[in-house]
């Protein structure tokens, strides 16, 4: 992770990287959610609004890898300084964010014919709920530090940390209280609940989901880099 | 509502929203890019 400190060498493998996620990432994503939501069969018990699945999955799975994405980084910036890791966390903010608020639309959309509710205050759906209001307060923490001359970054760092209790209370929330939501259907030791004619479609949408959520992290660094590129090229030319 | 309603209703808000997100992005790194190297191609 050091060899990437220097951010002209970053920058290199960003730039074709940046191209490779976005493309794969948002094909792989429209084909299997077209192979699932469109082709795929519709659910013995739920009926059609089984499809909207295919993209309220990928949207909570992105929403919580946003927010680890944000508390891997701001670690890397506490602990070692990386000088990347702050620029890296803040990238994560927006679209974790909007991936949450994502999940937590689609949510209440497939809930109202399934349980005939809106919104109901269940473990799952609040531990979500906190999460994007997580999201908010971490975006005006950095943005307000990033005002301030001098600042490192290190109060929106430590909000990223503590903040990261929460993803499994959000995962485990299911098991730990007798909510509305549905049990985990999918997992690395127990295998899947989810019919094949599903799963995978599911499976492909997510990982559309995450490249392209990489392609767009990438973005938001690059963007971030060139901008203090250009202040402390504008700071030099102004104490000349 | 049918349940197709709220298939297409889920599908119209998120649709919008990711290629904004992407778009958004995409405008906002370019822009920056291009006022970096134009200050680079002046010194």
């Amino acid at each position: 992770m050091h060899a990437f400190a220097n951010p002209a060498r970053f920058l290199s493998l960003a730039r074709p990287l940046t191209l490779w996620f976005g493309w794969v990432g948002g094909l792989l994503l429209v084909g299997c959610v077209v192979w699932g939501a469109v082709l795929g069969p519709a659910d013995y018990l739920q009926g059609d609004t089984v499809r909207i699945m295919y993209i309220h999955v990928p949207a909570a799975w992105l929403g919580m890898a946003g927010w680890s994405g944000i508390a891997v980084a701001s670690a890397m910036q506490l602990i070692w300084k990386h000088p990347l890791a702050g620029v890296a966390a803040r990238a994560c903010a927006v679209p974790g964010a909007v991936f949450a608020a994502l999940c937590l639309a689609t949510g209440s959309i497939w809930g109202r014919p399934a349980w005939g509710t809106w919104w109901e205050w269940d473990g799952r759906l609040t531990s979500m709920l906190v999460l994007f209001f997580l999201y908010l307060g971490y975006i005006a923490l950095s943005a307000a530090e990033n005002d301030g001359d001098g600042a490192d970054g290190r109060m929106s760092a430590l909000f990223g940390l503590v903040g990261a209790v929460n993803l499994p209370i959000i995962h485990f929330s299911v098991t730990w209280w007798n909510t509305l939501h549905q049990g985990q259907s999918i997992s690395l030791m127990g295998g899947s609940k989810i019919d094949a004619s599903m799963l995978w479609p599911l499976l492909g949408a997510a990982l559309g989901a995450s490249l392209l959520f990489g392609a767009i992290i990438l973005m938001r660094m690059r963007a971030e880099l060139a901008r203090t590129k250009v202040e402390a090229r504008m700071r030099r030319m102004a104490a000349q | 509502m049918t349940q197709i309603s709220y298939v297409l209703l889920a599908y119209g808000l998120s649709v919008p929203v990711l290629a904004g997100l992407v778009a958004l992005s995409y405008a906002a790194m370019r822009k920056a890019e291009r006022a970096a190297d134009a200050l680079g191609r002046r010194d």
